[in-house]
């Protein structure tokens, strides 16, 4: 085990707590630096679009895992970040780096909106009314031609710097890798200062957090800004990656697909959203690749895909509710204290949801 | 003037009264007990003074200013701390981020500069846990700072509860039942942390109370609750002796029923 005498309160919001994890997360930063150069186009790819996924995920994460809010629309937010790019740059002609900031800043100030009934509503009712949001949402793009292009969708080109265009996969999935270090770090700059505190507080108590004084209806609003504010950037990054969007980019399956990267990856914590994004990511392309081994009759099955998932989250919530992250935390716990292990180190303990506890 | 003042505060739950027309003086600088057999309404009107519960009727002041209808996240900003009988805490935090909680209402910074982890940010940071580390050493609370709540013992629970409340900087602190649910030795510390409160950190304490010998030890004075309407106030001693305190706590004698039969 690894002790540290820590000298003074500075020390302990360094973002890496030994000297052995900042060579541990440079190795890796250093690895997807260098990725490109010998993976192939097609891997690229998918990583990047893993690195897309990682941004929702993150998003999706600070609302459901660290607030306790329960969104399943949050592909109405993906498809405004994704559309506000596509409708500025397509049809307006206007510069990818404008657009993109406000693809973000859009689907904040939605979800802004979104956030108020969340002020109300808690639980299931807060999934069927974000539920209903994306309804809506995906009706809008349905019905809006002239902004959406309706059922035809829009075409998106790859940004450029000056006359140096991203169209290549490589330089685009360095612009999605910077992308995602910098949303990591806000991440973890917001959970290690008094904004963060408050949205768990809100979380794990709603009276003891008033009763800290913090504002329940604008912290909750606050996450659900934040929140949106993410997965619209996540959106906007999406749309030039894939080139093409339609109203079938958007459907219930993405939410879905988001939530199950939380849950699957771990909820309330970045290295989860992260773990899941890249694992939901890799898996729906293994499925799509893997098909073709399985026998006709599975092959022709429609909502094959809905279905692995399903049986995904069902064994995660039964077997580790942790998700990934806490299963690594657990085997690496085990590795520290190696001889002294117990048993029942982790047993769960029997309570009520917290939401049943604190009304 | 009186530091909190109740006047004629009353509190319906459908058919039941849980406050009727209460009066309450807390005196700057004292330590008041709140006692009263269950059922009796001290925790309704902890809510009610912490702006959880509307009261129908009467007024809440503090400090001279009325704060009955004011917002449950106001009353700390003003002044006033409290705990939660059955516990409130952030079950799946640590000790500390527990207590650091106690310093959100005092931040400085915007959600800018806490996103940015600006050097403003940092100070603040440190700064906070400067103040934590300081109830942190009065209450003894140094071998759990990283523990998780969920993991801890109630009496730990209990003491991280009060150190969250120490920690918002209140003049006024309520305490619902802090000793229940603790060993003979924890409610002795707990008498000696309530003197220091007091004396140490001047904070004017409210609590509720069934343990008499607490009561008697630490408090300046008391009031006693029957049926949401006070029926006894003065010092320990003399509500103790009080005979509408003891037909309450005992009940009557069976002569006295019998004769008003």
């Amino acid at each position: 085990m690894k002790f540290k005498l820590k000298k003074s309160y500075a020390e302990d919001l360094k973002l890496f707590e030994y000297r052995s994890d900042m060579a541990w997360y440079g190795a890796i930063v250093l690895f997807l630096f260098l990725f490109p150069l010998w993976a192939g186009n097609y891997w690229t790819y998918n990583l990047t679009l893993a690195g897309v996924y990682c941004i929702a995920a993150l998003g999706l994460n600070i609302l459901t895992g660290y607030t306790g809010q329960i969104s399943l629309g949050h592909a109405a937010f993906l498809a405004i970040g994704a559309y506000t790019v596509a409708f500025m740059t397509s049809v307006l002609g206007w510069s990818f780096w404008l657009a993109l900031p406000l693809a973000g800043v859009n689907s904040a100030l939605i979800g802004l909106v979104v956030g108020l009934p969340a002020l109300r509503l808690t639980g299931i009712y807060l999934a069927i009314a974000t539920m209903g949001f994306a309804f809506i949402v995906e009706q809008i793009i349905l019905e809006w031609p002239a902004v959406t292009g309706g059922a035809n969708g829009l075409v998106v080109n790859r940004p450029a710097i000056g006359s140096w265009s991203l169209n290549s996969d490589a330089s685009y999935y360095y612009l999605v890798l910077i992308v995602v270090i910098l949303f990591v770090l806000l991440t973890k700059n917001i959970f290690r200062t008094p904004p963060g505190r408050a949205l768990v507080a809100v979380r794990d108590s709603e009276v003891a957090a008033q009763t800290m004084g913090i504002p329940l209806a604008k912290v909750k609003t606050q996450a659900f800004a934040i929140s949106a504010f993410y997965t619209g950037i996540a959106g906007g990054l999406f749309a030039p990656l894939i080139n093409f969007i339609g109203p079938d980019n958007f459907t219930i399956i993405e939410s879905i697909n988001l939530i199950v990267m939380i849950i699957v990856g771990g909820a309330a914590s970045i290295h989860g959203s992260i773990f899941g994004a890249i694992f939901i990511t890799l898996l729906s392309e293994l499925i799509r690749v893997g098909k073709d081994a399985l026998p006709a009759f599975l092959q022709q099955q429609v909502g094959f895909q809905g279905a692995v998932y399903g049986l995904i989250i069902m064994l995660f919530i039964l077997f580790e509710p942790m998700g990934i992250y806490g299963r690594y935390l657990k085997i690496k716990y085990l590795f520290e204290v190696f001889p002294m292990y117990r048993k029942d180190t982790f047993r769960r303990e029997r309570k009520f949801q917290k939401t049943q506890r604190t009304r | 003037m009186a530091l909190l003042e109740v006047t004629e505060l009353s509190k319906k739950f459908g058919g039941v009264q849980a406050l009727w027309e209460v009066s309450l003086e807390v005196k700057k600088g004292e330590v008041h007990a709140l006692i009263g057999p269950n059922g009796a309404g001290k925790t309704t009107l902890f809510n009610c003074i912490s702006g959880i519960y509307r009261p129908e009727k009467g007024s809440v002041r503090f400090k001279g200013e009325d704060i009955t209808r004011k917002a449950p996240h106001r009353i700390p900003q003003l002044g006033i701390a409290r705990t939660f009988q059955n516990l409130e805490l952030f079950r799946n935090a640590t000790v500390l981020d527990n207590i650091m909680l106690g310093r959100y209402m005092h931040k400085k910074t915007t959600f800018f500069s806490e996103a940015l982890f600006l050097p403003k940010a940092r100070k603040q940071e440190v700064q906070s846990r400067g103040k934590v580390e300081e109830i942190i050493d009065f209450l003894d609370l140094q071998p759990y700072r990283d523990r998780r709540i969920a993991e801890l013992p109630f009496g730990i629970q209990k003491c991280v509860e009060l150190a969250r409340a120490l920690t918002l900087d209140p003049e006024l602190v309520l305490l619902d039942e802090p000793s229940s649910g603790l060993n003979p030795e924890e409610s002795q510390d707990l008498c000696f942390w309530i003197e220091d409160i007091k004396e140490e950190l001047e904070i004017t304490v409210l609590l509720v109370e069934h343990d008499m010998r607490v009561v008697s030890e630490v408090c300046d004075s008391v009031t006693a609750f029957d049926f949401g309407a006070v029926i006894a106030r003065g010092t320990p001693k003399e509500v103790q002796q009080h005979p509408d305190v003891i037909r309450a706590y005992l009940g009557e004698e069976e002569e006295d029923a019998a004769a008003s039969a």
